[in-house]
């Protein structure tokens, strides 16, 4: 009969100085202790990912999504490189980043705010993320860029156009490459002054939530400074889809032109509707009455077909772009996809690079240092010409394409034509400007997390 | 008074959409006794009809046009679609344009069929459970059947317009004597007005007038006694359940180019439609679509301009407030029988 030698406090005891001894290497490696959340090995590097998976603006999200995994190819030396070559900062070699390999975590937003934060939450805390993207609604977008600035980690928002993402809502630790209502405005009202005329009286249907109330302000603000009149503002609900009742009043209230502030799938079922209505084809104030749609997408323009024909409005980015980023960008996406990326796609495969590029500069993945190296940083070659990332606000300053409907799309990708290329001056604004929340306005400290 | 007129019109179509999904949650409350939350997907997979025979009609094959180039450089690849080829180009382009008015025909025997599963597979197994267990198994068939949609058309809604005949609107106001563009009112909506009144005047003509309505009927007032005549009631029940998918499949058909398609859709009517049954008085027919064009109506006034300025959010909580108002002194709804749904 053979006796053990082992005994129930002779097992805990080793165990305890085994796995002391196992986790010692771990707290004594680089970043282990560098003082800031998530430090990453010396292996990879985790990216998350939250893009609306599911909800009404899944089809947005699933382009973002498509965008980022290209971007990681990228960063890690696969595919064609895209951007990376005509990026104006070199410093990207295909290594990943900082010599670790970009792996990545995906969440689902849902379009909802609190969905969004416990998926971000969760990519944060279990996934060990180092840096949070995507959203595709500035509800969203300002909830886990606030959320990230409580856990210290870098937020680098995707489609989000509200005014206060950047504005009053402004974070240490978030940053947007996006463009925003203020800039629409800006670059939209000289362009339908002087295709409408300046005697022109407006009505606005707006979506009933924050990115609604500050573009009808931005545009309400720039076409008045033009000579236009609003004559009724309404704000609709945003789960409306028969947008009858809003539309019918419009013809008979004295307004020659229609704003539609509406996104996504509101703005498809509006424009639909107000075509319908016969809006297109109608006289009033004895001029040819006209629809603006502020914030196009390439995705909404395939949604709502002809109706878009000949119709305004304003856009980050258009795979046309004849720019040598763009093309890059249009060549390697659609290689992989089959079709050419959306804004969507382009601006959260840009906000990847930018990222990865500001923590090369900076050697380190602390997020203020990473704030620090985007904060003020100008750049070249990703799509927009040159670019600025403004320190006072963390907004990506660059030039805006008014566009419209096309009239004869060759291809059901061929939907809009670039009417103009407003330059940068242009949209330019001051950080405590009232429309961007004001002298209130403050990013406040960054956050290095734990 | 031509904006009251304006939204008189514009509640008369919604509340034709409502009064179609409610007759048939009320069809088949009365018949199986049901409470169906799926039934706003059916009205859903009936815009889908449409969707779908749109994409079948517009069937192509690819062909290589060296003199274009895509967005990538390499030579077009131009559509060219199978019906303008069999039939060539003036009539396949009549063919694709008249899709949804076809989709009535081809959506009627698809809906039919799902109602049948429907039934056969999965809601006969719950008629002796609580109304609570009946209410969880289609909603959660709802939420499977929108998914799978999803799945296959994406979230975004999808375009699927009304034959070129019917666009544009009638200028409504001119014949009452307003001046040009007073009162405005799409050619499609009238079309599907009187589309609805159509179908709601058949269903209740199959009802009154045929044996198999009249055997119905009985069954609805005693399903036991006609039981015990030696009538199969149980599959003319089935048949009514796959009647009432095919009033919402065809209801859905002919709303698609008044709102494009999209996944989410049933369930944005379901919620109303159910209002509209309670208000009507549950189990009753000419209650629900009495009820239908009434809440119809009314949503219609409480958006208007002038009203939303006096009384902000009036126009998404009117609905729920006259069923508030109207269960509060009608307990019954409208036009209830007594003895429904109060066991």
């Amino acid at each position: 009969m053979s006796k053990s030698n082992f005994t129930r406090r002779g097992v805990i005891k080793t165990g305890a100085v085994g796995g002391a001894a196992l986790a010692l290497p771990q707290y004594l490696r680089a970043d282990g202790h560098a003082g800031f959340t998530n430090a990453p090995g010396d292996s990879e590097v985790v990216l998350g990912f939250n893009v609306p998976q599911t909800g009404p603006y899944a089809d947005e999200g699933a382009d973002e999504l498509r965008a980022y995994e290209l971007a990681v190819e990228h960063l890690n030396g696969g595919g064609d490189g895209g951007m990376l070559n005509t990026f104006s900062s070199k410093v990207l070699d295909g290594t990943g980043i900082l010599g670790r390999e970009v792996k990545y975590v995906t969440g689902d937003t849902q379009t909802k705010s609190d969905a969004a934060r416990a998926s971000a939450r969760s990519m944060i805390e279990k996934d060990g993320a180092i840096m949070i993207t995507g959203g595709s609604s500035s509800g969203v977008a300002v909830a886990v860029q606030a959320l990230c600035q409580e856990a210290g980690v870098i937020f680098m928002a995707g489609l989000t156009h509200s005014n206060d993402t950047t504005g009053k809502d402004r974070k240490a630790n978030g940053f947007r490459h996006f463009f925003n209502s203020y800039m629409t405005g800006a670059a939209l009202a000289p362009v339908l002054a002087a295709q409408y005329g300046t005697d022109r009286k407006a009505y606005h249907l707006t979506a009933d939530y924050n990115w609604g109330y500050t573009t009808e302000e931005a545009i309400v603000s720039s076409t008045e400074a033009m000579g236009w009149e609003t004559v009724n503002t309404v704000k609709t609900p945003l789960t409306q889809t028969d947008f009858s009742s809003y539309i019918a009043p419009v013809l008979n209230s004295g307004a020659d032109v229609l704003v539609l502030n509406h996104y996504g799938g509101n703005m498809v079922n509006s424009l639909t509707n107000a075509v319908q209505f016969g809006l297109r084809e109608a006289q009033a104030n004895g001029k040819n009455f006209e629809i603006v749609v502020p914030l196009y997408s390439r995705l909404m323009a395939r949604g709502a077909g002809e109706n878009v024909k000949g119709i305004f409005g304003s856009t980050n980015w258009h795979w046309s772009l004849q720019d040598e980023g763009s093309q890059a960008f249009v060549r390697s996406f659609g290689t992989k996809y089959g079709f050419p990326p959306s804004q969507a796609a382009h601006t959260t495969y840009v906000q990847t690079l930018l990222y990865a590029d500001a923590v090369t500069r900076a050697g380190s993945f602390a997020p203020c240092a990473v704030a620090e190296a985007l904060e003020g940083y100008e750049f070249d070659g990703l799509g927009n010409g040159k670019t600025l990332y403004r320190a006072d606000d963390h907004q990506c300053f660059k030039d805006v394409l008014v566009v419209k409907g096309k009239e004869n799309p060759t291809s059901e990708f061929d939907l809009l034509e670039i009417v103009e290329v407003t330059p940068v001056d242009q949209v330019m604004y001051a950080p405590d400007h009232p429309q961007m929340g004001g002298a209130d306005a403050s990013l406040g400290e960054c956050n290095n997390g734990a | 008074m031509d904006q009251i007129i304006v939204q008189i019109l514009n509640g008369l179509d919604k509340g034709s959409a409502y009064a179609l999904i409610a007759l048939g949650l009320t069809l088949i409350f009365g018949t199986l006794g049901v409470v169906n939350f799926a039934h706003g997907a059916l009205f859903m997979m009936g815009a889908f009809c449409a969707v779908i025979l749109s994409r079948i009609l517009s069937a192509s094959y690819k062909v290589v046009d060296e003199s274009q180039t895509d967005f990538l450089g390499n030579p077009l690849q131009v559509d060219v679609f199978y019906v303008q080829r069999w039939f060539g180009d003036a009539a396949g382009a009549t063919i694709m344009d008249w899709a949804v008015p076809l989709a009535i025909l081809f959506s009627i025997p698809v809906m039919i069929g799902i109602g049948f599963a429907m039934e056969r597979g999965l809601i006969k197994h719950f008629y002796k459970r609580p109304h609570a267990d009946q209410i969880l198994v289609t909603f959660g068939l709802a939420i499977v059947l929108q998914e799978i949609i999803k799945y296959f058309f994406g979230a975004n809604p999808i375009q699927t317009p009304a034959p070129d005949a019917f666009k544009g609107s009638l200028d409504f106001g001119v014949w009452l004597g307003y001046e040009a563009n007073a009162i405005m009112y799409p050619y499609w909506r009238l079309v599907y007005f009187f589309f609805s009144a159509l179908i709601i005047a058949g269903v209740f003509a199959f009802l009154q007038f045929t044996t198999f309505g009249m055997v119905v009927r009985a069954g609805m007032a005693d399903r036991e006694t006609v039981g015990l005549l030696g009538i199969d009631i149980d599959k003319r029940f089935t048949f009514m359940f796959g009647l009432a998918a095919a009033v919402a499949g065809v209801a859905g058909v002919m709303y698609a180019p008044i709102v494009a398609p999209n996944y989410h859709m049933g369930m944005d009517f379901l919620v109303l439609s159910f209002v509209v049954v309670v208000v009507g008085g549950m189990g009753s027919l000419p209650g629900a679509v009495a009820a239908g064009f009434l809440l119809g109506i009314l949503e219609s006034f409480a958006s208007m301009p002038a009203v939303v300025d006096v009384l902000p959010g009036i126009n998404q909580i009117i609905i729920y407030l006259v069923a508030i108002v109207i269960l509060l002194t009608r307990p019954r709804g409208l036009m209830g029988r007594k003895g429904v749904m109060e066991d």
